[in-house]
């Protein structure tokens, strides 16, 4: 959030804190509190869920460990409760680190099942471990100061509130930032980008407990009472519903689902009974049935309907540019294969394979279905590791080192189901490829500590999106624009890599005309300024115009390689392609 | 620990242990055909034997009021769409059966009427629920499907905490016999248990095997575009693996009531022990769920013993390892995080 | 008798338009082969014939607008997909009966004669029957495909990619199935890369290019059509730049 909003948001938010001593009865004030708590939590959630796309069902159990720990401290220990935030974001922290190193393993499917597991187990260690009152709990916990009242409390957990959400909407506009919604959207396109989406998950989650862990310890001073209920299974899930109602994608949704679950079940607290007669938990009934209906009918949440995606003009005041490469002089060897070979058990999927691409050259891969074209553009993007032979990159070997690795030595790919972050601008888009041209980390984004680099990121993302011709539409949402632009954000995107080869997967598929004539010119400008650029495509008539050189592969092997016109005319790729008489 | 005491846990942990097949196999077939893990399947457990309580006691189970309403949708959605056969399921058979449980309720009944009743009744539910809660949501993800789970388990405790009250109930055994075999005696209880658990399993997988129906679910939860093709029809489906699971769960809270009082909420913490079982069975394998099962019950029979209170923490941490296990062998194919 | 007619079918995934606006029509007793390289929407083509996705334009079967796929499989039209989507734990012998669900639905109680007759054309499946189908090579698996495809015996056959990844030998006994099938009185269409073999057994063809359809004729006439071979390879671009 920038532009003019910002100041006038924060200013509204900060009178609003001061006001509420004065402003609001004991029990709004108690209620905003629960709010303010809720939402601190949420936003937690948020940035795990909505934002690097893991799920947690056991975030309660994150406030549970903080305030239990600052309860003890103050209340056994006879420790000042301010002490109690360090040592409960320690011990929260610590055990979020350790369980997301444990879990590091399981994959997506089973990962909120996993989170289901602990939340569960913590649970009932709360309730049995001994000194911690049983599954009653206990109370008598010191407030947050003596003699402080409801309204105070309440001013204070709101301020807490605002610097949460201020350190997260740094985050977002970060480098890291886009690497976390990288991350929820694809993990191959992220590491082809060269994020590291393992340690970046850990870290999402590590954040994300802190956040709750800062929510428990004002849990536990502002109720003065811990016990296993608010913090289990149950509690888990509602957090998750506030997130699924309020929007997963967008910040506001953690404080807009914080403020319907608690305020909403408050009034139906009351009214229900009396509706129905006769006492029970009804009102989670009625968030439970909003939320399956949400998740059927309108499963971004409301957040969307009021937020339009923050798009921000940013101008560009920044001419400064990141140090590029030295492009290779036409006909360097770039790429190199030779004898690649890959097995699929019985199957040879490519078979004695010599590849090159050199500076300023267009290579396309062609060959009929099964050919193992697919196989050989994964070995060298990296998905894929060779049985045998080797494959260098400017006389490196890239072989096994995995999509991140090789992004590193300088190559950059497209996909042929275009990967983009659809809600993000273009500009965010580009930005992404620029990542590993930064090295701003989470907590240098948080306290804004990246602005300058940040500047640079984006100005080197202006320039790529120039150079392909997207200048015009740098704010808009990426997923708005139509196929063909699409494509070119991937490649802007890809340029931001400073690559000195480029590897492009099907980039014509579902092109109209006009669009694949300008991509054509794109790349032939690509390849006179010294890319080498190596395309696997089905579109003849694109390949044969474009390519300087084209190799053929049939049954896993290479058939012919040489001038468009040449493999035109070559009596064995016609064969392989007609097919052989029956 | 003396022989006697081994042998009763051990006879404990295994009737446990049975009920737990039931429901990881209820489960499974759910999970392969749908890809929803169906949480709620131990609220069903609690809803059976309170309806069975509630029959027996001479009041009107607030379930048929459930399913009534839920087919008297389901009718109207059919109807709107031109469909009149649908009177037949969703109108005529859920009003016979409000007739005959209203009568059992008020003129009391034979145990085994009032039983077939509630089983009927929860049955009926499993295929219902799926449809309006899990169906409108098409291909969404396993994740919104398990939100969806979470949400309807909710919803579920509310309907039984509002029908029932928070009391809990126990229900009569199918047998009181018991018998000696050596140093303990063996509960009748717990080897009717074992035996229905038995003649299920037997029976779902005749069912399976044997006949063109029951090949047809298989098929839907092995290759959904070529269940397509033949003719499976994937709504069908997912409402057919669902009867079967909430019969599975309507059968265990039978069997499970006399032994454990049931209330509107325990039922839950019991279908997450199912759960932890179809886990090990790495939601795919029968006999591994099966396996899994009775090592979650002998493992809290044996800890209720030695360390009651960490029963629970046991059982659910056994989770973690598990699923890193399954990772790892499965290998991960996932692209969003 | 025409049994299948598509009028300017397009269909799509998402963003992209894969076809624009294809006609085309397949008689009983006839088999039509569709052709053209990879990318040019003709799996597309099958499954929105199918009723898979979503799609404009008219698809008639039988004089009567088509529906869905569990319309057109209640009504005997059967497709083959390129992956064969075979229940790869289950057995031969499961897999075809199968293959008659729909037609037993509806009261049909012949399946164990209906696979006889199908380990009749495939002996090879016979001696498998009681394997699972995942075990099974390439070739058999296709015949499988095909063998499941006949218990539900169609009015019309809707085969994508028989010929892929087998190898020439197997290719030319599937094909002479096909034909066999086709004497038997079944409507097929065919799409198939493999452009010589497919308009060799076909009678009418069409050459699918970019979405579009590029060229049509009987097989004979379009066999010897230079232009097929263009739209597989590219048209020759104008003078280029000299080698170097």
């Amino acid at each position: 959030m920038t532009g003019v909003r910002t100041p006038v948001f924060t200013a509204l938010a900060l009178i609003l804190c001061a006001a509420a001593p004065f402003v609001l009865t004991e029990y709004q004030a108690t209620l905003a509190g629960f709010v303010g708590i809720a939402a601190i939590a949420a936003l937690g959630l948020v940035l795990l869920t909505g934002i690097s796309g893991q799920t947690s069902f056991g975030h309660a159990t994150f406030l549970g460990l903080a305030a239990y720990t600052t309860a003890c401290m103050s209340r056994y220990g006879g420790w000042p409760p301010l002490a109690g935030l360090p040592a409960g974001l320690a011990i929260t922290g610590g055990t979020a680190y350790l369980l997301g190193l444990i879990t590091s393993r399981i994959s997506g499917h089973y990962l909120p099942l996993a989170t289901i597991a602990w939340c569960a187990s913590f649970f009932y260690l709360f309730g049995v471990f001994p000194g911690l009152g049983g599954f009653n709990g206990f109370g008598e916990i010191p407030p947050l100061f003596p003699g402080i009242t409801r309204g105070t409390a309440a001013a204070l957990i709101g301020l807490v509130l605002i610097a949460a959400w201020f350190l997260c909407a740094n985050l977002l506009s970060s480098r890291t930032g886009r690497a976390m919604r990288a991350l929820a959207q694809s993990r191959i396109m992220a590491e082809s980008l060269g994020i590291d989406t393992a340690k970046l998950a850990r870290a999402s989650f590590v954040l994300a407990a802190l956040l709750a862990g800062v929510a428990g310890w004002l849990f536990a001073h502002v109720q003065r009472y811990v016990s296993p209920a608010p913090f289990g299974l149950s509690a888990s899930i509602e957090y998750v519903f506030m997130v699924v109602i309020g929007g997963a994608s967008q910040l506001p949704g953690a404080i807009i689902g914080a403020a319907v679950v608690v305020l909403l079940r408050d009034q139906l607290t009351e009214m229900l009974p009396r509706l129905l007669g006769s006492s029970g938990n009804f009102e989670t009934v009625v968030f439970s049935l909003a939320v399956i209906l949400l998740l059927q009918y309108a499963p971004r949440g409301i957040a969307p309907a009021l937020f339009r995606r923050l798009n921000r003009p940013t101008p560009d005041g920044s001419t400064r540019t990141l140090p590029c490469r030295r492009m290779s002089t036409q006909g360097t060897l770039i790429l190199d294969t030779t004898a690649v070979e890959k097995r699929f058990g019985g199957l040879i999927a490519a078979r004695a394979i010599d590849l090159s691409v050199h500076a300023g050259e267009i290579v396309a891969l062609i060959g009929p279905n099964g050919a193992g074209k697919s196989t050989m553009f994964n070995l060298i993007s990296g998905a894929l590791t060779p049985n045998t032979g080797s494959i260098r990159l400017l006389d490196h070997p890239i072989h096994g080192r995995g999509a991140r690795g090789i992004a590193r030595q300088g190559l950059a790919r497209t996909f042929q189901h275009v990967k983009l972050l659809p809600e993000a601008s273009v500009l965010d888009n580009i930005a992404l490829g620029a990542h590993l041209r930064g090295r701003a980390g989470m907590l240098r984004s948080m306290l804004r500590l990246d602005r300058a680099e940040e500047a640079a990121l984006l100005h080197t993302a202006r320039i790529q999106a120039e150079r392909v011709g997207l200048g015009d539409v740098l704010d808009e949402p990426a997923g708005s624009l139509p196929l063909g632009r699409q494509r070119l954000v991937e490649i802007a995107r890809g340029l931001c890599l400073d690559p000195c080869i480029f590897l492009l997967d099907e980039p014509a598929a579902g092109l109209r005309l006009q669009e694949k004539q300008a991509l054509a010119n794109l790349l032939r400008t690509l390849r006179d300024q010294g890319m080498a650029i190596l395309l696997v495509e089905h579109d003849m008539d694109f390949v044969m115009d474009l390519a300087d050189r084209v190799t053929v592969m049939d049954f896993g092997e290479k058939i012919a390689d040489g001038r468009p016109d040449q493999v035109q005319d070559d009596p064995i790729v016609r064969e392989a392609y007609l097919g052989g008489v029956a | 620990m003396d022989q006697t005491i081994l042998l009763a846990l051990l006879q404990d942990g295994l009737t446990t242990g049975a009920i737990y097949v039931l429901l990881a196999v209820g489960l499974l077939i759910a999970f392969s055909v749908t890809r929803v893990i169906f949480i709620p399947q131990g609220d069903l457990v609690s809803f059976t034997a309170l309806t069975l309580a509630s029959v027996i006691a001479h009041r009107v189970p607030g379930t048929i009021w459930l399913l009534d309403a839920l087919c008297a949708a389901a009718l109207v959605l059919s109807l709107i769409r031109g469909r009149w056969r649908a009177v037949v399921p969703y109108g005529v058979a859920p009003a016979l059966l409000t007739l005959a449980t209203c009568a059992a309720a008020r003129y009391g009944a034979p145990t085994p009427v009032s039983m077939l009743l509630a089983l009927t009744i929860v049955t009926a539910l499993g295929p219902l629920l799926y449809r309006f809660a899990y169906e409108p949501l098409g291909e969404a993800s396993m994740l919104a499907l398990l939100i969806v789970s979470m949400a309807l388990h909710f919803v579920l405790i509310g309907i039984a905490l509002y029908s029932f009250g928070a009391e809990g109930v126990s229900t009569p055994a199918l047998t009181e016999a018991s018998f000696d075999a050596g140093p303990i005696a063996v509960s009748g209880q717990s080897l009717s248990v074992g035996l229905v658990c038995l003649v299920m399993v037997a029976a779902l997988r005749w069912f399976f095997v044997r006949t063109l129906y029951g090949k047809a679910l298989r098929a839907a939860a092995s290759d959904r575009l070529g269940a397509r093709l033949i003719g499976v029809d994937h709504a069908l489906s997912g409402r057919a693996a669902f009867a079967l699971a909430s019969f599975a769960a309507a059968v265990s809270g039978v069997l499970i009531a006399p032994i454990t009082p049931l209330s509107y909420d325990t039922g839950f913490e019991i279908g997450l022990k199912g759960f932890v079982a179809a886990v090990i069975g790495g939601l795919a394998s029968y006999p591994l769920a099966a396996a899994g099962a009775l090592i979650v019950g002998l493992l809290e029979s044996f800890s209720g013993f030695w360390a009651s209170e960490y029963r629970n923490i046991i059982v659910f941490s056994l989770l973690i390892p598990v699923l890193i296990w399954l990772s790892l062998a499965r290998g991960d194919t996932e692209d969003r995080a | 008798m025409t049994l299948l007619t598509v009028e300017n079918l397009s269909a799509g995934y998402g963003k992209a338009e894969v076809l624009h606006g294809v006609s085309l029509s397949v008689a009983a007793r006839q088999i039509v082969a569709i052709v053209g390289p990879n990318g040019a929407g003709k799996s597309t083509l099958m499954h929105a014939i199918m009723g898979l996705l979503p799609r404009k334009g008219r698809v008639g079967f039988a004089d009567e607008d088509a529906g869905d796929a569990g319309w057109m499989v209640q009504r005997g039209v059967v497709l083959v997909p390129e992956t064969r989507a075979l229940f790869t734990d289950m057995s031969v012998e499961d897999n075809l009966l199968l293959g008659g669900f729909s037609r037993w639905r509806q009261g049909a109680r012949d399946l164990r004669p209906s696979m006889d007759d199908v380990f009749a054309v495939f002996p090879r499946l016979a001696e498998r029957r009681r394997q699972l189908a995942g075990t099974l090579s390439g070739g058999e698996r296709q015949m499988l495909a095909l063998g499941r495809a006949l218990m539900g015996q169609p009015k019309l056959l809707l085969l994508d990619e028989p010929s892929l990844g087998l190898a020439p030998k197997i290719v030319a006994d599937i094909f002479r199935v096909i034909g066999a099938m086709r004497d038997r009185g079944i409507a097929i269409l065919l799409v198939e890369q493999n452009a010589r073999a497919a308009l060799q057994i076909a009678d009418y063809g069409y050459v699918l290019e970019m979405g579009r359809v590029a060229l049509h004729g009987p097989c004979a006439v379009l066999a010897e059509d230079a232009r097929v071979i263009e739209t597989y390879l590219g048209r020759k671009s104008a003078a280029r730049h000299v080698d170097g």
